[in-house]
């Protein structure tokens, strides 16, 4: 069969009009964002008290990667005008000009659908629309409307990365539970001081592309402050799974001695101001902030797989 | 825009014809292609086994 281009059918059809590759659909997935939202969602499946088909695990864990990747790659369709201007995106594909935005939309909507579905399918509708939500939750609320509006952008939006440990408890039980609930409140604390540390060093970016960031609104003082608050009583919700009786003496011990660095880092961010010494402080934080947060998911993983005589 | 690209589609074998943009295009198309069948391939198989793990010993049950 020949292979025609629309463009020789249709001349209005403009046929140098970027054609993304497959590394290109594959980066509108967000893989890094993916990996975490894949471990998060694990560490709630495998805690929660009931089990399930492995086959039906694993399909259910695609469901919600797949879903997560849709709802990255509809962010990077509708903020293509904000990533061109931004150092820290503007090799995206559609902001790089390698993809037409109409693809990138297309793919996201296509794979939102299908996410949902297969995740209903497989598992249960519960689970299936907390992961239409979330999409919904990241793209539309997140993406058009609070990010471009309020310096609270990332607090309010925070939810969405934080929702995958309820999707996979919910995915095995069929419930929501104060367990995934918990679980929801680490990651959506953690969130606000993870990304104002990203903004503080990145402030001339999010300034130049008109997002209100709370260090372009409020300013880095205020930010700092932001920070060491969220930080607080993110380390003290980290205790919670422990207190309530789900988590083992190990993580109680790592949760514990890991919160406290975080403060300090966070208490070390507060004193800082803004020159090298300051941004090293706020660079410090934010990756310390990623190891963190896996470290936590890791030690609840193993408590539950019974290696750490957590739930024992 | 016209070439040229000197690199070669198959590193191996060095060759002297040109790439032009109409060539990377359409390789660029063939590639996407493959993977759109491999997800599909993928999506297929996943259906299969989540079909058959969630109707489990019941397929065999069903009135005859």
């Amino acid at each position: 069969m020949a292979y025609v281009e629309r463009s020789e059918i249709d001349p209005s059809i403009d046929a140098e009009e970027p054609l993304g590759s497959v590394g290109d659909f594959f980066a509108l997935l967000k893989p890094r964002v993916m990996s975490l939202v894949i471990f998060t969602a694990l560490t709630g499946m495998v805690m929660a008290p009931a089990g399930v088909h492995p086959i039906l695990a694993v399909a259910a864990l695609i469901a919600i990667a797949v879903g997560a990747g849709a709802s990255g790659a509809l962010n990077m369709w509708y903020d293509a005008d904000i990533d061109k201007v931004m150092r820290r995106t503007r090799g995206r594909p559609v902001a790089a000009g390698r993809m037409a935005p109409g693809d990138a939309l297309a793919f996201g909507a296509m794979l939102s659908v299908a996410s949902v579905t297969f995740l209903g399918l497989a598992t249960n509708w519960l689970a299936a629309g907390l992961l239409a939500f979330t999409i919904f939750f990241y793209a539309v609320v997140y993406t058009m409307w609070l990010k471009r509006w309020t310096p609270q952008n990332i607090v309010i939006g925070g939810a969405a990365g934080a929702l995958p440990p309820v999707i996979g408890w919910a995915a095995v039980t069929g419930t929501v539970s104060i367990e995934s609930l918990v679980l929801f409140a680490i990651i959506f604390l953690w969130t606000p001081p993870h990304f104002w540390a990203l903004s503080l060093y990145k402030t001339e970016d999010y300034r130049r592309a008109g997002v209100p960031m709370l260090p372009v609104v409020a300013g880095a003082a205020a930010t700092r402050r932001q920070i060491l608050a969220y930080s607080v009583v993110m380390a003290l919700a980290a205790m919670a799974p422990f207190v309530l009786g789900f988590a083992g003496i190990a993580y109680a011990v790592i949760a514990g001695v890991s919160g406290i660095a975080f403060v300090g880092l966070a208490l070390r961010v507060y004193r800082s101001e803004a020159n090298p010494a300051g941004e090293r402080a706020a660079r410090d934080l934010f990756a310390f902030s990623i190891l963190y947060l896996f470290v936590l998911f890791a030690v609840l993983l193993v408590e539950a797989l019974g290696f750490g005589g957590g739930l024992a | 825009m016209s070439l040229p690209v000197t690199e070669s589609a198959d590193m191996s074998e060095p060759s002297n014809e040109p790439v032009t943009p109409g060539d990377a295009r359409s390789r660029r198309r063939r590639m996407r292609s493959i993977a759109i069948a491999l997800a599909l391939a993928a999506f297929v198989v996943l259906f299969y086994l989540v079909t058959i793990a969630k109707l489990g010993s019941n397929i065999l049950q069903r009135p005859i």
